[in-house]
């Protein structure tokens, strides 16, 4: 098992330090993850579990969750379209219809040249911008199939900076060693954790 | 809303609550229109449970057990939120030794049970309440059959044992009794030909052994095994012994266990007491291998926090994940690491010292004598006086047996052959005048001579007992061996008249757990060709020999047990089958003062040995595994296991054959590294298919030390 780059592997092991319980440091060690190959492989699911004393089985139960953990490579850009009320009200299913027609994929798949992934998902917070759309979770709004077309060739033509999937584990968390939690037992544990003292000094 | 209509083809339809619910409040027809979810079915999520996911309702119950009971979460809820469904990680199964319990837990027919799968409808089945004897903890169970032939186990909910787990040995291993390779006709030597056994009468069988025992006279006779019996069938072997072939020779553990007198004389504990302890200090076999319900019970105890579980020992065992401490020491020197850390500031002395103590206490390798256990015992007793103990025996009812007086120098009712009981002395008349041989002197005896018949009680010292050379020596020179088994096992293939005996399920009567709790046993299936009872074998031969042993049925032997055997007087018929029965009657105390070893320093390995380390596994050789269908192939084949640090110094890559050297024998086996393996320290699983770690071992010496070369 040696899917984590020896930096990412050390990283990790510091994300673990800073939780009560090594568990706790499933989703943050997934991030990682998926900014490293850009989608999330068993390999991947089984040396977390290796990391973190638990199952894979356990890994695959919490990652299967999230969608935006992708369990399959997917394209530069991950193309979703709203398909809830407000969007499916003003023509998501023909948006959709279109898109699949345009990419030459179904909903779930990703062009053969690697560079989309259209999903249907669910709202996306936006229902006055019906109906909406997201460019590896960038809001589009009110996109017409014409528009579609348009925002397909910009993002074909031009360099775009595209952010890796993972995209919260880009904005990487600085937490200060002395904040660490550690991942001493809980029996072992005399006084509550530094966080806790904080914060009560400070209220 | 999702789950199928196909009741009729399910096998949980019958007993299934949904379908319950549905028959008492639903209405008649389905308001359900839309299409209904669609998966493949059934998936296999381990070698013995298959996975329906449109029958499943999501409840978690088999989720959780897996996690919290078992401590194997390898189900899990996926895909949870519109298409949640259990499943395992890809290519990893839920290879649980519980997992045949989120089967019977499973509300809907979503899990099934490969070997019971398409077998039976459950109002078809019979039930019957009785207790396994698959190992010694007595998990009570449902026993169900159907046209004589037993088709399932379901545990039962008894507060003080098994609460309602069981392991998926003890669960599956009803194959086995349905079996066709059972022994269905007494076999004698064939006269013109030594390597055949012919089918004979039970009369001829019969003649043949007793005269054999009467030619050899009281002290060449010895008696080996008796703890696949009943506690009726060996309190009869145990008087047939005594009272009419006159010896003292009589063991039911095969060299593998603690001495009589040890087992029932420190003072005991009960699972319930061990859940309940401030500490539960385990130095013994890896329970999760050997007794897997005790290690179900101690890991849900110990992670809610109700007891720790200290262990001292020479392997990584299923404890590890919930111990509070894990003590590595080599074999054969638990004692000394105990009294090292009593003698130590460490703050688990004060714990053991001033909290209460339950320890499990047994042999934590087939490679070492007694001697080390003991010792261990000893320092608790001295160290810790307030520890009470609950033995760690292999086999179904070796603690009935050994209250029965089936070893040396020990009488039915926990008494010795000192100090008889005077009722005992009434029914019996007369008794050997001293104790007889262990199993392990009988063995020795027979090598050189001075047995001349050996009677094996469903014992296959052959591949059980831990020093293979001494077995084949004495089997050799034994002029007669007599066999009474379920199976031609490797002894019995040896023996010279093997007589055929009922099995589990086959036969009523009573069992005793390692607490000391006496349970019922009960009869399901009419047994298979002219098999009989243990019993009736010790009383024919008891006839035979000229005497009688004055019982005519289980229940006048439970009678007469009831009456000549102290410690279980009270113990009445009418309790053990009434209400109070269900638990089982635990039978505590005993006038018996067991005899300790002082520790004494182990003897050191060499520059270029390792000490061997021998357990047992669940997935085993024995008879109950290899001749279950659906269990066989779980059995793995045996591999030694060393330290990587120790291979690479002795320039052996993992997973290369090595010739392994003992003081036994040379033979090649696959050594494998092992990070979790002491260094200086070479595990061998003992009685795998392919070959048994007794053929290494030295059943005199204390600790067995083996050297490994490449080839």
């Amino acid at each position: 098992m040696n899917f984590f780059s020896e930096e990412n592997l050390e990283h990790a092991k510091v994300i673990i330090r800073r939780y009560p319980k090594p568990r706790s440091a499933m989703i943050p060690l997934l991030h990682l993850a998926q900014e490293q190959s850009g989608w999330i492989s068993n390999d991947a699911m089984v040396e977390i579990a290796e990391l973190l004393g638990t199952t894979s089985a356990e890994v695959l139960g919490t990652c299967s969750f999230y969608e935006m953990f992708k369990r399959r490579p997917v394209g530069k850009y991950v193309v979703n379209i709203c398909t809830t009320m407000s969007c499916a009200l003003l023509g998501a299913g023909e948006l959709m219809e279109h898109a699949e027609r345009r990419l030459g994929v179904k909903s779930g798949g990703t062009t053969a040249d690697g560079m989309f992934t259209i999903e249907g998902a669910e709202c996306q917070a936006a229902c006055t911008e019906a109906p909406c759309l997201q460019v590896n979770y960038r809001h589009r709004y009110r996109v017409t199939p014409d528009q579609f077309d348009s925002i397909v060739d910009e993002l074909s033509s031009t360099d775009h900076d595209v952010p890796d999937h993972g995209v919260l584990s880009q904005v990487r968390q600085h937490i200060p060693e002395d904040r660490f939690v550690g991942t001493a037992p809980p029996e072992d544990v005399t006084s509550a954790p530094v966080w806790m003292h904080e914060q009560g000094s400070d209220q | 809303m999702n789950h199928p209509l196909d009741c009729p083809v399910c096998d949980k339809g019958g007993e299934c609550p949904l379908q319950d619910q549905t028959m008492a409040y639903g209405p008649g027809e389905s308001r359900f229109v839309e299409e209904k979810r669609h998966y493949e079915k059934p998936i296999p999520i381990s070698d013995l449970v298959d996975l329906d996911r449109e029958r499943c309702i999501l409840c978690d119950r088999c989720t959780r057990f897996a996690d919290e009971i078992a401590g194997d979460p390898l189900i899990q809820f996926t895909e949870r939120g519109s298409s949640t469904q259990v499943l395992t990680f890809p290519d990893e199964p839920f290879s649980s030794y519980f997992s045949g319990n989120t089967v019977q837990i499973c509300p809907v027919g979503a899990l099934t049970a490969a070997p019971y799968r398409f077998k039976a409808r459950p109002w078809d089945l019979e039930q019957v309440e009785s207790t396994c004897t698959t190992c010694s903890v007595g998990c009570r169970v449902a026993v169900e059959s159907s046209r004589n032939q037993l088709v399932r186990y379901l545990g039962v909910d008894v507060e003080s044992v098994n609460h309602g787990w069981l392991c998926d040995k003890g669960r599956f291993d009803y194959e086995a009794v349905n079996s066709d390779d059972r022994l269905v006709t007494p076999l004698v030597r064939d006269d013109h030909d030594q390597y055949q056994l012919l089918g004979t009468d039970w009369g001829s069988a019969l003649a043949r052994a007793a005269e054999a025992i009467k030619q050899a006279g009281p002290q060449r006779v010895g008696i080996i095994g008796g703890s696949r019996l009943t506690n009726e069938d060996a309190y009869a072997w145990a008087k047939l012994a005594r009272a009419v072939i006159g010896t003292d020779n009589v063991d039911a553990q095969l060299g593998d266990g603690l001495p009589a007198d040890v087992v029932l004389g420190l003072p005991t504990a009960t699972i319930a007491d061990a859940c309940e302890a401030d500490t539960v200090l385990i130095v013994g076999p890896d329970l999760k291998e050997e007794l897997p319900i005790l290690h179900l019970r101690l890991r849900v105890a110990a992670t809610k926090g109700q007891t720790k579980v200290i262990e001292i020992g020479p392997i990584a065992t299923g404890a590890e994940p919930y111990a509070q401490r894990s003590i590595r020491c080599r074999s054969g020197e638990a004692a000394k690491t105990l009294m090292a850390l009593l003698e130590s500031d460490d703050p688990l002395g004060d714990q053991l010292r001033d909290g209460s103590v339950v320890a499990v206490l047994g042999r934590a390798s087939m490679a070492e004598s007694a001697t080390p256990a003991l010792e261990v015992a000893s320092v608790i007793r001295d160290r810790l006086p307030h520890a009470t103990f609950l033995p760690a025996l292999r086999r179904g009812n070796v603690r009935g047996a050994l209250d029965m007086g089936l070893a040396p120098g020990i009488l039915p009712g926990r008494t010795t052959i000192d100090d008889p009981s005077e009722s005992l002395i009434n029914r019996w008349q007369t008794l050997p005048e001293k104790a007889g041989l262990d199993t392990t002197a009988m063995l020795q005896a027979a090598a050189t001579g001075e047995l001349d018949t050996l009677i094996l009680l469903g014992a296959d010292p052959l591949r059980d007992f831990p020093d293979r050379n001494l077995a084949i020596d004495a089997f050799r020179q034994a002029k007669t061996v007599i066999a009474i088994d379920n199976f031609v096992t490797e002894s019995v293939s040896h023996a010279d008249v093997v007589m055929p005996s009922t099995a589990y399920g086959e036969q009523g009567g009573t069992t005793t757990n390692i607490e000391g709790r006496v349970s019922r046993l009960a009869q399901k299936i009419t047994p298979p060709g002219s098999t009989r009872e243990d019993w009736m074998i010790a009383a024919e031969l008891a006839w035979r020999l000229g005497g009688d042993l004055g019982v005519g049925s289980r229940e006048e032997i439970w009678c007469e047990i009831e009456q000549v055997a102290p410690s279980h007087a009270g113990v009445t018929i009418e309790r053990i089958c009434g209400p109070e029965g269900h638990e089982g009657i635990l039978i505590q105390g005993s006038s018996i003062k067991p005899t300790l070893a002082t520790p004494q320093e182990p003897p050191v390995v060499d520059g270029y040995g390792l000490r061997l380390v021998s357990g047992r596994k669940l997935w085993d050789a024995g008879t109950g595994v290899s001749h279950s269908p659906s269990l066989r192939h779980l059995a793995e084949e045996p591999t030694l296991k060393v330290h990587p640090g120790d291979l690479q110094r002795l320039g052996v890559s993992s997973g290369t054959a090595v010739r392994v050297i003992s003081t036994r024998t040379t033979e090649t086996l696959l050594a494998v590294a092992d990070a979790t393996i002491l260094r200086g320290t070479a595990v061998l699983p003992f009685n795998q298919p392919g070959g048994g770690a007794n053929r290494f071992i030295d059943a005199t010496a204390l600790v067995n030390d083996i050297r490994i070369e490449t080839l």
